[in-house]
C-alpha cells in the first residue's frame, strides 16, 4: 500500500484554530513517530495561511493549505470536495478529525466518498504490532470501550473527542513546510445556504472547560431546585450541569446536560445533586478529579464513582455547604 | 412530499449498565434487555409526520434489522407513518456505518424517489452520527445534522446546534436531515393509531429485492472491524460522610481541602 503519513484536519473557525486541532496534532505526532512518517495538517479556509505557523509549532511537519472564498465558513459540500481532493492526491495512511459538530459532519461524508472506514468519537489511539491504527471508542453510552481497526482501506480515519488528547507544548524552534494545494470548487455544488450564524452568550459557559461543575438531577423534584444548584455553583465559582432526566423534565436547557453524546467533562470538582447516575451520565463525568454525590438513595449508582458520598436531603445539606463556603470566604478575607 | 424516515431498533438505553462481556466467549451479553426504537429516531419520525401533515405526501420508514424488529416499525406506523420497509437478510449482517448507509441508500433509491430523508442525529447504542450524512453521499444529496428546529415551505429553513450557538441554513429538497431530541415532542400513540397501523404494511426486504453490489454490503462491505471490547472500571473507593447537615457540610469542605480541590483563597 503506498498510502503514507498521518494527517489531521486543522479545523479553524473565524480565523482561529480550534483547540481540538492542536490536540489531535499531538496524537498524530505520537502515531507518526511510531510509523516513522510525517505529520500533515490540512488547513482549509480563506486567507488562512498565516495559521500554518501555529500548526507547525504544535507538531506538524507539513501544512497543506487550501484557500478559497467558498471555504471561508464551513459547508459540508465544499469542505467534503476539498478534503476528498486532498486524500486522492496525497494518499494519507491515517486521517484524524476533531469530533466537533463540523468534524462529525465532514468526516462521514469524506469516508463515503473515498470508500474507507471511519471510527467516531475516539478517546484513545495507538499503533498495533502490524502497524495498524487502533481506534478506541465508547459504545452503549460509555459502558463499553471498543477497539476498532480498519485493516484494508486507506486512509484509516477517526474523529477524536475534544479534551482527550494531549497537545504538544508550543515550540517556536520547530520548522516545517507550507504546501499550497489548489482545489476547483463550484459554488453551485454548495447546496446548503447559510443564512446566519447566531452566537449564544450562554455557550461561553463551557461545561467541557469548567473547573467546577454542580449538577442537578431528578432528585431535585422541582425545576426551582436549580436555583439552589446555581447558588452552590456561584459560591464555588463553578457552572451548572444537569442530568438527562432533569433536561427531559424541562427543568433546564440541554446545553447544561452532562453525558449526552460526545459531551465529556472532567473538572477539578464535580458535585452531583439528586442524580442517581445513569451509565451515560457516569461515563460523561467519571473523569472528574474529585466527585461529590448527594442523594437520598444509598444504592444510587452515582455513589460508585464518588470520592465523597452524602446520603441525605440535598435541600438540607446544600444550604449548609453554601454557608460553610461563605464562612470560609469571610475567614480568608480577614486573613 | 415523499419522506423516508430511518429508524433503528436499539437495546433500551435504560439498561446499558447491564450490558457486559461474557468472560468465556469474549462477546457482548445483552440477555433480557428489551429492544426499542432508537429514542432520537422517534423525534425524526414525529418531524416527518408533521411535514406530511403540513405539506401532504407520505412517510415511509426504512430500517435495517432482524425480522423481529417488525413490532418497532409497527409503532412507527401507529404514530402516523404510512408504510415501512425492513431490510433483513444475513447478507446485511455485520455492517459498519459505511455498509449500512449504502444498503439503506440502495433501498431508498429502489422505492423512491424521496424528497426528504429524516433520521435521528445519533443512535443510543453506537452514537456515531455517521449513517445520515453517509446516506446523503450515496444518494448525492446534501445533509444537515444536529437540527433543533425546522420551518417548511418551498425551501426549508433549518437551525443546527453547533458549539458556539446555532447556524441557520436554507436548503431545497432533496436533502437529508438529522434531528436532535430537542426538536419536538413525539406524539403519544393512541388506540386510533394502533388500529390504523393494522392495515399498514411492513415489507421485509431481502438482499435479492434490491439492486446492490455484494462487495459493499454486510461484513464484506465494511472497512472497519471491531476488536477487543472492555468494560472500563470507573469505580472509586469513596468515603461516606454522615452526621447532621451541618456536620456533613463541615466534613465535605474539609474533604475537599484535603483533596486539594479547595485551596485557601480559591473560594
Amino acid at each position: 500500500m503506498d498510502n503514507k503519513n498521518v494527517w489531521i484536519f486543522a479545523e479553524q473557525r473565524n480565523d482561529k484554530i480550534m483547540n481540538v486541532a492542536y490536540e489531535i496534532l499531538g496524537a498524530a505526532r505520537r502515531l507518526a513517530d511510531k510509523r516513522n512518517c510525517e505529520v500533515y495538517a490540512a488547513l482549509l479556509g480563506d486567507h488562512v495561511e498565516h495559521l500554518a505557523e501555529g500548526l507547525i509549532q504544535h507538531g506538524a511537519d507539513k501544512v497543506c493549505v487550501v484557500e478559497d472564498p467558498l471555504l471561508r465558513v464551513f459547508t459540508t459540500d465544499a469542505y467534503t470536495d476539498a478534503v476528498e481532493a486532498i486524500i486522492k492526491n496525497f494518499k494519507p495512511e491515517i486521517f484524524l478529525y476533531g469530533a466537533t459538530t463540523i468534524g462529525r459532519d465532514l468526516a462521514p461524508r469524506v469516508a463515503s466518498r473515498v470508500h474507507t472506514g471511519l471510527t467516531a468519537d475516539c478517546t484513545g489511539l495507538d499503533i498495533d504490532e502490524d502497524g495498524l491504527l487502533l481506534q478506541i471508542r465508547p459504545a452503549f453510552g460509555g459502558n463499553l470501550m471498543a477497539t476498532i481497526k480498519c485493516p484494508e482501506k486507506r486512509p484509516q480515519m477517526a474523529t477524536v473527542r475534544p479534551g482527550v488528547m494531549e497537545k504538544l507544548p508550543e515550540d517556536a524552534s520547530r520548522s516545517g513546510d507550507v504546501i499550497r494545494f489548489n482545489v476547483e470548487l463550484d459554488e453551485n455544488n454548495i447546496r446548503t445556504k447559510i443564512l446566519q450564524i447566531v452566537k449564544e452568550a450562554k455557550r461561553t459557559v463551557n461545561l467541557e472547560e469548567a473547573k467546577i461543575i454542580v449538577s442537578g438531577g431528578r432528585g431535585l423534584k422541582t425545576p426551582e431546585g436549580f436555583k439552589l444548584i446555581k447558588e452552590l455553583a456561584d459560591a464555588l465559582g463553578g457552572v451548572v450541569g444537569a442530568s438527562r432526566a432533569a433536561v427531559d423534565s424541562g427543568w433546564i436547557s440541554s446545553d447544561h446536560q452532562v453525558g449526552q453524546t460526545g459531551k465529556t467533562v472532567k473538572p477539578e470538582l464535580y458535585i452531583a445533586c439528586g442524580i442517581s447516575g445513569a451509565i451515560q451520565h457516569l461515563a460523561g463525568m467519571s473523569g472528574s478529579r474529585t466527585i461529590v454525590a448527594i442523594n437520598m438513595d444509598p444504592n444510587a449508582p452515582i455513589f460508585k464513582v464518588a470520592d465523597y458520598g452524602i446520603v441525605g436531603d440535598l435541600y438540607k445539606v446544600i444550604p449548609m455547604i453554601i454557608d460553610e463556603i461563605k464562612n470560609a470566604k469571610d475567614a480568608s478575607s480577614v486573613l | 412530499m415523499r419522506i423516508a424516515c430511518l429508524v433503528k431498533p436499539v437495546p433500551d438505553p435504560e439498561y446499558y449498565n447491564r450490558i457486559s462481556i461474557d468472560p468465556v466467549r469474549g462477546i457482548l451479553t445483552r440477555a433480557g434487555i428489551p429492544v426499542v426504537m432508537n429514542p432520537t429516531d422517534r423525534h425524526a419520525l414525529e418531524e416527518a409526520i408533521r411535514i406530511k401533515e403540513k405539506m401532504g405526501g407520505e412517510v415511509v420508514i426504512f430500517s435495517m434489522a432482524p425480522d423481529d424488529a417488525g413490532g418497532i416499525l409497527k409503532d412507527g406506523l401507529a404514530m402516523g407513518a404510512d408504510e415501512a420497509y425492513l431490510l433483513s437478510d444475513r447478507a446485511f449482517a455485520g455492517a459498519d456505518t459505511l455498509a449500512t448507509s449504502y444498503t439503506l441508500a440502495k433501498a431508498i433509491e429502489q422505492f423512491g424517489p424521496f424528497d426528504i430523508i429524516l433520521a435521528g442525529n445519533e443512535s443510543a447504542d453506537g452514537s456515531t452520527s455517521q449513517v445520515p450524512p453517509q446516506v446523503g453521499v450515496w444518494l448525492s444529496m446534501p445533509s444537515l445534522a444536529g437540527i433543533i428546529r425546522m420551518e417548511y415551505g418551498e425551501s426549508f429553513r433549518v437551525w443546527c446546534d453547533v458549539e458556539e450557538g446555532r447556524v441557520e441554513y436554507e436548503v431545497t429538497p432533496p436533502v437529508v436531515f438529522a434531528v436532535k431530541r430537542g426538536i419536538n415532542t413525539p406524539r403519544y400513540i393512541g388506540i386510533k393509531g394502533i388500529m390504523a397501523a393494522k392495515s399498514k404494511k411492513v415489507s421485509i426486504i431481502r438482499v435479492g429485492d434490491i439492486s446492490v453490489d455484494l462487495d459493499r454490503i454486510g461484513l464484506n462491505g465494511s472497512p472497519t472491524r471491531a476488536g477487543r471490547i472492555v468494560v472500563p472500571d470507573i469505580g472509586r473507593k469513596g468515603e461516606t460522610i454522615t452526621g447532621s447537615p451541618g456536620e456533613i457540610a463541615e466534613g465535605i469542605i474539609e474533604g475537599l481541602r484535603k483533596a486539594g480541590v479547595i485551596k485557601e483563597g480559591m473560594i
